[in-house]
């Protein structure tokens, strides 16, 4: 199969689509990083003078940008919580010989499939609304005060609602993983006298190790990122208290036309991530490995 | 301690009886292994001597007391598994502490098993290792010495050996052997192959479609098999089968001759067959033999056999060695008849 001939035409071949990929990659990230050089604003348009460092040095000193900081932080944090120790919960239930599981997998499955735009929009409009919501008559039928959720509480309602969509994800992805774990050494711990608890610490957790791995990866990529419950339910506010990195960016760059201190914002943004996908891969990613 | 008694043992999954009623004795120290070709049920009860399966109907006893629905960590058995079932992410230290630490037994104490059982197995160097970094034979100790550091009442061993390579069988079959008399404890174990049936076993349980066919030593099997089953599956290579047509006075439906209980000759004898196949094996060698009119017969003859593929032989029978079958396959007491040419 891999004789030199065979690999040069490999290469060839894959030639097309790699450069493509780089291209795509890279042209935007490029003209991000100009960008944030220069003096880039939609509304007083003309001389997009060069000025050095003095973008960043706003994003960085703006109060919003700490604030926003530990938002994502918190958002991504509190999320992986909850889907982490929900999922493992689902997974062992679901895992469970009970009548209908192939149709209770899809259901649970389901969140999954929802656009977070549309699952925003039902939590804010049918579950979450003081007035009109679920929780709110819920509220009211056992005689407490409603809570508004999107004022009193905007970014915890925001973790709730996103882990609802990514706890099917992390169900899922850990309900494979206990499928594959060999029920020879749970009857092995049967007979070596260990409970379900003892069972579970020492040898469902161990085995899950690896899919937990995968999980808090896959989903600290795309949490740092969360935008569109933002946009749709709080807008960010009340004040910066549920603005994230990535909300942040856009109110620069798209509510204030100010081009270059959203491009540096992105590219914080970007070396944000990659110092936390360091920390995550030094701190779990040896998981991976063997 | 280490005495089971099966009284009318049955298994049902579902509409399927995986074991029909079973009364079984196992005797304190015995060392009993069950065999049978695969899908016979004798996995099916081991595991429910070992309680990870339920018993549809009848008694388990062990040491004399009902433990049908005692759960399986209080039976006080120890199981290895085919696959070993070693905990991945532990040591091999902490594998076979395991059990220890769950019957709360204390630091020093599980210390000084764990060294007591590395130095039985030979595992003293391995005690860091993963099981990840062990051979199959190495595994195959770290599961025994998980078994033993209980010291149960009884082993139970699911097709251990199936897993290793044919040399590493051989050693470990004597290992186990030699473990057994060393430690003098109950073991029952399940295996497909009758080799190991054989050389280890006190007594030997054939079982067949759920239902124990014969048990006996191995050389009761060997030498009065009950039932044209028990003498096909007992001995290697397989005993030779020719059907018979009954007559009044002699019920035989069938025949049994041992490959090694046949006598070749270049001039007369009671079959006349031509050489097929020859399988060399240095010390001695097996011949296959067509005979006209009643198949294909294995011969076990010296090394030095002379004859080549094609050859015009003639066998016969040892005296008294052959078996006679009714037509339910059940053998019938030694006949003296001598048989004719068929």
């Amino acid at each position: 199969m891999a004789t030199t001939n065979s690999r040069t035409l490999a290469r060839l071949m894959l030639f097309p689509s790699v450069v493509l990929l780089l291209a795509w990659m890279l042209v935007p990230l490029c003209m991000t990083l100009y960008f944030s050089f220069l003096d880039y604003n939609l509304l007083t348009p003309g001389n997009n003078e060069f000025i050095g460092f003095l973008n960043y040095e706003f994003f960085l000193t703006d109060p919003a940008f700490i604030t926003s900081f530990f938002n994502t932080l918190l958002l991504v944090g509190g999320v992986l919580l909850i889907t982490l120790g929900g999922g493992i919960g689902l997974a062992i239930l679901l895992d469970q010989a009970i009548w209908g599981r192939n149709y209770v997998r899809i259901m649970v499955l389901a969140p999954f499939f929802v656009m977070p735009t549309v699952s925003a929009l039902v939590w804010k409009n049918m579950l979450m609304n003081p007035v009109n919501g679920l929780f709110a008559h819920f509220a009211d039928w056992i005689g407490v005060t409603p809570i508004d959720f999107f004022a009193q509480i905007p970014l915890l309602s925001i973790i709730i609602i996103v882990s609802w969509q990514w706890l099917p994800f992390a169900a899922l992805i850990l309900l494979t993983s206990i499928q594959s774990l060999d029920r020879e050494q749970l009857e092995a711990a049967d007979l070596d006298g260990a409970g379900p608890f003892s069972k579970f610490y020492y040898i469902v957790l161990p085995h899950l190790g690896r899919a937990i791995t995968a999980v808090i990866l896959i989903e600290t990529i795309f949490l740092l990122s969360i935008f569109a419950e933002i946009l749709v339910t709080t807008s960010g506010g009340p004040g910066y208290e549920s603005t994230n990195i990535t909300y942040l960016i856009y109110t620069q760059s798209l509510l204030q036309f100010d081009v270059g201190g959203g491009s540096a914002g992105g590219i914080v943004a970007v070396i944000i991530a990659n110092i936390v996908a360091i920390f995550l891969m030094r701190l779990i990613g040896k998981n991976l490995e063997d | 301690m280490g005495s089971i008694n099966l009284k009318q043992v049955t298994k049902n999954f579902g509409d399927v009886s995986v074991i029909k009623p079973i009364d079984l004795e196992i005797k304190d120290g015995e060392f009993i292994v069950f065999v049978g070709p695969s899908g016979c049920g004798k996995s099916t009860l081991l595991r429910m001597i070992a309680g990870l399966e339920d018993t549809t109907s009848g008694n388990i006893e062990i040491d004399g007391e009902d433990a049908t629905a005692t759960p399986p960590a209080k039976r006080g058995l120890a199981m290895v598994f085919q696959s070993y079932a070693l905990y991945p992410h532990m040591t091999v230290r902490n594998n076979i502490a395991f059990p220890l630490k769950r019957a709360k037994v204390s630091k020093e104490e599980i210390e000084s098993k764990i060294a007591n059982v590395a130095k039985i197995l030979n595992l003293s160097d391995y005690l860091e290792r993963k099981p990840g970094q062990l051979s199959g034979g190495q595994r195959q100790r770290v599961a025994i010495g998980r078994a033993i550091v209980r010291q149960p009442s009884a082993f139970l061993f699911d097709e251990p050996l199936s897993n290793l390579d044919a040399s590493l069988r051989v050693n470990m079959r004597l290992e186990i052997s030699e473990l057994h008399k060393t430690l003098a404890t109950t073991m029952i174990y399940v295996t497909h192959d009758q080799v190991e049936a054989m050389t280890m076993a006190d007594r030997i349980a054939v079982f067949n479609a759920g239902i124990i066919e014969q048990v006996g030593s191995p050389l009761e099997l060997y030498n009065t098999p009950a039932n044209k089953f028990v003498a096909g599956f007992i001995g290697s290579p397989k005993m030779n089968f020719m059907d018979v047509d009954p007559i009044t006075d002699d019920p035989t439906c069938c025949l049994g001759i041992r490959p090694e209980h046949i006598e070749i000759s270049t001039e007369a004898g009671m079959w006349a067959g031509k050489v097929g196949v020859i399988e060399h094996l240095g010390s001695e060698t097996f011949l296959h033999v067509h005979v006209e009119g009643s198949g294909t017969f294995t011969v076990k003859a010296g090394g030095d056999c002379p004859f080549v593929y094609g050859d015009k032989i003639f066998l016969s029978a040892m005296d008294n060695k052959m078996l006679h079958f009714d037509a339910a396959g059940i053998t019938l007491p030694q006949q003296h008849a001598s048989v004719v040419s068929i």
